[in-house]
C-alpha cells in the first residue's frame, strides 16, 4: 500500500501548485464529458425515476419511492433478477471453466493451434443482433437443432427451446456461452502467455505432473487475468440485452427477461419513462455495488498501486 | 465497468439535451413550451384569418408511408397541392414507423410537434393533448368533418374535440386458407363462436393445424381477447372500460373464459411461444408454408404473408377472409368491430394552411388514389370505398360497412403501458399459466396503479 515506485520519484520534476494546475487542466475536458455524459444522465434517471411520468407532461406527478416499490413488488421484475443471477451462476460455473480448460489445450504447441483458435474466437466477433436472429431460426421447431437431434435419433430429445417457458433461459445460455467464451478464452490465453515457461519447466523437472503444475503453478499466475475475466462476465450477465431482446423479446411469458430488457420495455416500449428510470436505477446500483465489492475485496491485490493508493 | 450503464442512459438523456437545443432554435415554438401545459383551446390565435394568406408558409409533415406507393402517392399529392397554392411549401420527412416513434418522442419532449404528423388516435393522442401539443381543430374542419366516415373521426377525437383526421381504418379478422378449409369439408364461413371451435375440431381430424398465431409478439394473441371483450361487453361497457379505467366487469372475465375454449383445442402451431408476427419462424411465414389454417389479423395480413412466402408470391387466390363471429347470449352487436388505422393530427403551431392541405390529403379524390393501389390502406372518405378493388381488402370494407362500432386496438385506445399490460396478461392464458379470472383481475389492476 505505501509502495512507492523508484523510478517515479526520481523523475517527478517539481511539485506544488504549478504542477497541480497543469493536472487539472489537463483533466478538465476529460472531466467535463465525464460529467455532461456520465453523471448528469445519471442524475437525471435518478430524478425521473420519482416521478410518474410518459416522457410529454412536465414533471408534475411526483410519487416518491413509488415506482421503487412497484419495480420491487412485481414478480415479472424478480423474476428478471433470477435469471440475471442464474446467468451470472452459469457463467462462473460453466462457461469460465470451459474457457479456461479450451485456453490451456490451446496454449500448448501443436499443429492447427491457429486455426482452433481463430474458429472460437469467431463467435464473438459476430453482433449481438446477428447471433440473435441466427440462434432463433436454429432452435425454432424443425430448425436445424430439431434436424440435428432427430438425425443421431434423440428425437425424443427435443424441445420447442425458445417457445417453452421453462427452457427458454437455458436455451438463452447456451447461446449467451456460445457467444462469449472465445473471449474469456482469448483473455485467459493472453495471460497464459505471460507466464514465464521457466516456472512451469522448474515443477517438471522437480517432478510435478503435468496436472500439478496446473493447479500449483499456473492457475495462481493466472490469478489476476481470471479475475478479471470473471468481472466482466458477472458485470455482462447483469447488463444482459441485446441477445435476450432479439432471439427471445424477454418471452415467452417474461421467462426470459433480464433487468435491461424490463426497463427498456417499460421505459421505451410501454413509455413509463419514470418507471423505467426507477428500474434503471436500481440495474446500476445492482452493478454498482458488485463492481466496487469486487474491486474491494477480490481485485486489490491486482489493482494495487494502480487504483487503491492514488500513485502516492 | 459502469460505461455501458451510463451509456444507455446517455443516450435517453442526450435525446432530451439535443431536444431542448433544437427548441431554442425553432421559429415559432416558445421555449418554455413544454412546462406550460396552456388550455388547448388557447393557441388557435397562431394564424388568425382562416384564409389561406398570399404569404410564404412552410408545412412540416412527418409521415410513415416510406415504402411505394404510399411513398410516392403522398410525393404526388403534395406537388399536386404546392402547385396550386405556390405560397405553401410541404417539407416532407419520411420515416419507418418505429424510427417515427422515436423522432416524434424527441420532438414532442422539446415542445416542437411536427405541423402534420402521422397519429393512431386513440390514448397516444389523448397523451400529447394533455400536454397541449396539438391542436384543436374541431372548428377548422367542421365544414367538412362530414365528409369522413364518422366512427375512424371518433377515434381522433378528445373530449368531443377534434384533434386529427384519419385517412384509413382497416378491421381485425380471420384470414383463412381456402384449400386447407376445402380438404376439411368447411363450406360456409362460421357464423358463431362455438361453429369456429367446430371447424377447428374438423381442421385437426383433417390433419390440419388450424389457428397460426405469432406469440412471441403478444399483440396478436391479445386481439382475440380484445375481440371477445368487445361482443361480451358491448360498445357501452369498453367505452367505459377505456375512459373510466375499470376493467372489472365480468364480461371481461368472460371474453378470457371464451378463449380458453380455444386454446384449450391445442389449436397452434408448434412452437407458436416464440413465433413473431413478420420474420423467420413467424406467424406470417406459418401460414403462408400452410402450418395454421386461420389466423386473427388486421388488413395487413396480405402483403406480410407474401413477403414471408418463399416463393415471394403470398396466398393469392387461396386467401380468404371472414369476420370474427357472433358470440351466442352476449349483450355486443355482433357486426361491432376491432381495428385502428392512420391519420394526420395537427401540431399546435402548425399554420392555418395546415387545415386546407389536410382537407386536400383526405379528399375524394386523393383517397380513391389510395384505395385503387390496394396497399392495405382502407380509405375513410366517404364514398371511396368503391375505389378498392382487391378481392380480400373488399370483404374487410364490406364488413366495416356493416360495423356500428370499431373499438380502437386496446394498446392505443388506451395508453401503451395498459396495453402491454393486457397483451402480458393475454399471454399467460394461451401459455397455460393463467386463467379467465386471473386474466381480467391482472388487466384491473394494471389499469388502476398505471
Amino acid at each position: 500500500m505505501t509502495t512507492t515506485i523508484g523510478a517515479d520519484t526520481t523523475r517527478r520534476p517539481r511539485r506544488g501548485p504549478g504542477r497541480r494546475t497543469a493536472i487539472a487542466l489537463f483533466l478538465l475536458p476529460a472531466l467535463l464529458l465525464y460529467a455532461i455524459f456520465v453523471l448528469f444522465p445519471i442524475v437525471q434517471a435518478v430524478r425521473y425515476s420519482v416521478f410518474k411520468w410518459n416522457g410529454l407532461t412536465p414533471l408534475t406527478d411526483f410519487v416518491g419511492l413509488a415506482n421503487y416499490q412497484r419495480a420491487l413488488a412485481d414478480p415479472v421484475f424478480q423474476g428478471a433478477v433470477q435469471h440475471n443471477l442464474l446467468v451470472i451462476v452459469l457463467s462462473l460455473v460453466v462457461q469460465i471453466p470451459f474457457a479456461l480448460g479450451l485456453a490451456l489445450m490451446l496454449s500448448r504447441r501443436f499443429r492447427g493451434r491457429t486455426v482452433l483458435r481463430l474458429v472460437f474466437f469467431a463467435p464473438y466477433v459476430i453482433a449481438e443482433v446477428i447471433t440473435g436472429v441466427v440462434w432463433s431460426l436454429l432452435l425454432q421447431p424443425s430448425g436445424l437443432a430439431d434436424g440435428l437431434l432427430h438425425a443421431i435419433g434423440l428425437g425424443s430429445l427435443y424441445q420447442p427451446w425458445l417457445a417453452d417457458p421453462s427452457t427458454v433461459m437455458l436455451a438463452m445460455f447456451f447461446v449467451i456461452s456460445w457467444k462469449y467464451f472465445g473471449f474469456h478464452m482469448i483473455l485467459l490465453l493472453a495471460g497464459l502467455q505471460g507466464i514465464p515457461h521457466e516456472l512451469e519447466e522448474a515443477a517438471a523437472i522437480d517432478g510435478a505432473t503435468r496436472r500439478q503444475a496446473i493447479r500449483f503453478v499456473t492457475l495462481p499466475l493466472l490469478g489476476p487475468t481470471l479475475r478479471v475475466s470473471v468481472f466482466l462476465s458477472i458485470i455482462g450477465a447483469l447488463q444482459l440485452f441485446d441477445l435476450i431482446w432479439v432471439t427471445t423479446g424477454g418471452g415467452p411469458i417474461n421467462a426470459s427477461n433480464t433487468m435491461a430488457t424490463y426497463m427498456f420495455d417499460w421505459g421505451f416500449k410501454r413509455f413509463q419513462l419514470g418507471y423505467g428510470s426507477a428500474v434503471a436505477v436500481i440495474l446500476f446500483g445492482f452493478a454498482l455495488i458488485l463492481a466496487l465489492a469486487y474491486q474491494r475485496w477480490v481485485l486489490r491485490r491486482d489493482t494495487e498501486g494502480a487504483m487503491t493508493t492514488g500513485g502516492e | 465497468m459502469m460505461s455501458r450503464r451510463g451509456a444507455a442512459t446517455l443516450l435517453a438523456t442526450a435525446a432530451v439535451v439535443f431536444a431542448a437545443c433544437s427548441s431554442g432554435s425553432a421559429s415559432s415554438a416558445p421555449a418554455s413550451a413544454a412546462a406550460t401545459a396552456a388550455p388547448p383551446s388557447a393557441p388557435a390565435s397562431v394564424a388568425p384569418s382562416a384564409a389561406p394568406s398570399a404569404a410564404a408558409v412552410t408545412i412540416n409533415w412527418y409521415h410513415i408511408q416510406n415504402n411505394d406507393p404510399g411513398k410516392s402517392l403522398w410525393q404526388k399529392l403534395a406537388d399536386d397541392y404546392t402547385a396550386a397554392h405556390p405560397n405553401v411549401k410541404v417539407n416532407i420527412t419520411v420515416l419507418e414507423n418505429e424510427a417515427f416513434k422515436t423522432k416524434l418522442t424527441t420532438l414532442l419532449q422539446a415542445g416542437t410537434p411536427p405541423d402534420l404528423f402521422q397519429s393512431w388516435g386513440g390514448g397516444g393522442l389523448r397523451e400529447q393533448q394533455t400536454a397541449g401539443l396539438v391542436k384543436d381543430i374541431t372548428s377548422d374542419v367542421s365544414s367538412w368533418a362530414s365528409e369522413i366516415n364518422p366512427g375512424a373521426m371518433g377515434m381522433y377525437q378528445v373530449d368531443g374535440k377534434q384533434y386529427g383526421i384519419p385517412f384509413d381504418l382497416g378491421m381485425v379478422g380471420f384470414w383463412y386458407n381456402k384449400s386447407q378449409f376445402a380438404t376439411a369439408g368447411i363450406t360456409s364461413a362460421p357464423a358463431t363462436w362455438d361453429d369456429l371451435l367446430a371447424d377447428i375440431g374438423k381442421l385437426k381430424t383433417a390433419g390440419v393445424t388450424p389457428v397460426a398465431l405469432a406469440g412471441k409478439d403478444t399483440w396478436t394473441g391479445a386481439f382475440y381477447w380484445a375481440f371477445l371483450a368487445v361482443r361480451e361487453c358491448g360498445k357501452a361497457g369498453m367505452d367505459k372500460a377505456v375512459t373510466t379505467g375499470d376493467w372489472s366487469d365480468p364480461c371481461f372475465v368472460k371474453a378470457g373464459a371464451d378463449f380458453k375454449k380455444l386454446i384449450d383445442l391445442k389449436p397452434f402451431q408448434q412452437g407458436f411461444l416464440a413465433a413473431p408476427w413478420d420474420g423467420a419462424g413467424s406467424g406470417a411465414a406459418a401460414m403462408a408454408k400452410g402450418d395454421g389454417a386461420i389466423q386473427l389479423m388486421g388488413q395487413w395480413l396480405p402483403g406480410t404473408v407474401t413477403a414471408n412466402s418463399t416463393d415471394k408470391k403470398g396466398m393469392g387466390d387461396n386467401l380468404g377472409w371472414f369476420p370474427f363471429p357472433a358470440v351466442t347470449g352476449s349483450p355486443g352487436d355482433p357486426n361491432d368491430g376491432l381495428g385502428g388505422g392512420n391519420g394526420f393530427a395537427v401540431g399546435k403551431n402548425a399554420p392555418a394552411e395546415t387545415i386546407d392541405f389536410l382537407h386536400f390529403l383526405v379528399s375524394k379524390d386523393a383517397a380513391n388514389q389510395w384505395g385503387a393501389s390496394n396497399s392495405g390502406i382502407l380509405p375513410t372518405t366517404v364514398g371511396s370505398e368503391a375505389s378498392v378493388t382487391d378481392p380480400t381488402l373488399t370483404a374487410v370494407l364490406a364488413a366495416r360497412a356493416k360495423a356500428n362500432f370499431v373499438q380502437l386496438y386496446l394498446d392505443q385506445a388506451t395508453t401503451p403501458a395498459l396495453g402491454g399490460s393486457i397483451n402480458d396478461a393475454v399471454a399467460t392464458l394461451y401459455a397455460g399459466s393463467g386463467t379467465p379470472e386471473s386474466v381480467a383481475a391482472a388487466i384491473a389492476t394494471a389499469a388502476k396503479t398505471q
